[in-house]
């Protein structure tokens, strides 16, 4: 680059730049825009095929055929009664909570999972023993991680106290290091986990990596190290969904048998 | 740069690879090895993005002011990287979740600007696509090399195919976990870099620094 250049003036220099800026800038939005229907697709296509694992796993699909075979109900979280009002197929949580329709704020010192809004209702999915009775629970949760929104299917035995399944669907953690909450050996630290004491508390939680024994011990899961404030939205993440401002009006009413 | 089209093209191959020569690039050599089917993914976006990186930047090489060509590089580099990260996430979605973040960290990749900056700016479309496509044919053959050797010693299999039965499903092959953590590639790439400068010692640097020569003598 040796030969001077006339051209390069600021005015010239600025207008190259922003005519690079807004042809780029046009571009990525046209392919982000033109491709969202298919990733969202995608994404949704993940969300059933893990729950469905979920269900393999706990060999629940045997007796329910198929996803399509799950009773699927709406709830309005607030109250914990089913709303089949609410078109679920068209439902989507991330839309109905930005909305202020559909969706609430979540007090600053309840927001737990660090979302700040959440949608009115929730899509939940039950299934049912022979005699009736709500034998498993599958709840949809979301929180904040340390550098995504994590979102996971919450497996909860019919007692309404028990965790069956924790499963994440999507999340972007940092591979090899936050991602590892979807590994099968930490997964598999939540089932037969105790969310609630007998006293109806809720105990839930992620022990940092390494702390000693506490009396909380029995309801919570090691933590990862090196994951530590993805565990921790994990931790915030269960205690928001399973406290008062989460789902705890629908395990009330399953808990005194009213479905 | 009165090279022929074919040595511009396979130049980066061996003899000027990015990643066993220049060390560029090995972030993403580490993450993205674990098997096969992503070494391969990765290798083919960033040939894809190298070389239509390139001829992009050539193409604009005499309208591109000087003082912030630089940023104009990054901009059209990241254009392509965000818009082939989008394609993959609505056509290569198991893929892409794989690759995770690193199809979008190629942005920082020191071999695309590198190319970018040090040949695109100065030399025709043609030769710059085939110098982009050269530098990433490079990394993928690497990309490849280690992938295939994780894999393969890590989990039995190639391109998810099982070789060896590992003995948890009662076969004789016991797995090497450690394939399949990021050190790994660390050795792989450091015994390829060997073999390579075994066979071409032009390629090995001079130490920047020598012992001295009392410290020599007391040896």
């Amino acid at each position: 680059m040796s030969e001077s250049r006339p051209r390069d003036t600021t005015t010239r220099a600025l207008t190259l730049a922003l005519l690079v800026a807004f042809v780029c800038g046009l571009l990525v939005s046209a392919v982000a825009v033109g491709l969202r229907p298919l990733q969202r697709a995608n994404v949704e296509a993940e969300r059933i095929a893990q729950l469905q694992l979920v269900l393999n796993a706990l060999s629940a699909i045997g007796r329910v055929q198929s996803i399509d075979g799950l009773e699927q109900r709406m709830v309005e979280l607030a109250s914990g009664r089913f709303d089949d009002s609410i078109d679920a197929t068209r439902f989507n949580s991330e839309r109905a909570a930005a909305s202020s329709a559909t969706g609430t704020a979540i007090p600053s010192e309840l927001d737990l999972a660090g979302l700040k809004r959440r949608a009115l209702h929730a899509q939940v999915y039950l299934v049912r023993d022979a005699a009736g009775r709500i034998e498993l629970i599958i709840l949809p949760v979301s929180g904040r991680g340390y550098q995504s929104t994590l979102h996971a299917w919450l497996v909860m035995d019919g007692d309404t106290r028990t965790v069956r399944a924790l499963k994440f669907y999507q999340h972007g953690e940092t591979p090899g290091v936050g991602a590892r909450i979807e590994e099968p050996a930490w997964e598999a630290r939540w089932r037969g986990l105790r969310a609630f004491d007998d006293a109806g508390v809720l105990r839930i939680g992620v022990r940092a990596a390494g702390s000693g024994y506490s009396e909380d011990a029995a309801y919570q899961v090691d933590g990862i190290s090196g994951a530590t404030r993805t565990t921790q939205g994990v931790d915030g993440m269960l205690r928001f969904w399973l406290g008062e401002f989460g789902y705890a009006a629908l395990l009330q009413r399953i808990r005194e048998e009213q479905y | 740069m009165q090279d022929s089209n074919w040595r511009i093209l396979t130049r980066p191959l061996i003899d000027d690879n990015p990643l066993t020569l220049q060390i560029l690039g090995i972030c993403s050599a580490l993450a993205v090895t674990t098997s096969l089917d992503t070494a391969l993914l990765m290798g083919l976006v960033v040939v894809c993005v190298l070389g239509l990186g390139s001829a992009l930047v050539s193409l604009m090489r005499h309208q591109i002011p000087h003082s912030v060509r630089i940023i104009v590089q990054i901009t059209v580099i990241a254009t392509l990287v965000i818009v082939v990260d989008q394609l993959l996430q609505a056509y290569a979605f198991e893929l892409s979740k794989r690759l995770s973040v690193f199809v979008g960290l190629i942005i920082t990749n020191c071999i695309v600007l590198g190319r970018a900056e040090g040949f695109a700016m100065h030399n025709g479309v043609v030769a710059s696509a085939l110098d982009g496509i050269g530098n990433g044919l490079g990394y993928a053959f690497i990309l490849i090399l280690v992938g295939a050797l994780r894999e393969f010693l890590g989990k039995g299999s190639l391109l998810n195919m099982q070789i060896l039965i590992p003995t948890s499903q009662g076969g004789g092959f016991e797995p090497l976990q450690l394939m399949l953590l990021p050190p790994s590639a660390f050795f792989i790439i450091g015994g390829i870099i060997w073999l390579i400068r075994r066979k071409r010692p032009q390629q090995v640097e001079e130490p920047e620094f020598s012992l001295r020569v009392k410290d020599r003598r007391a040896r």
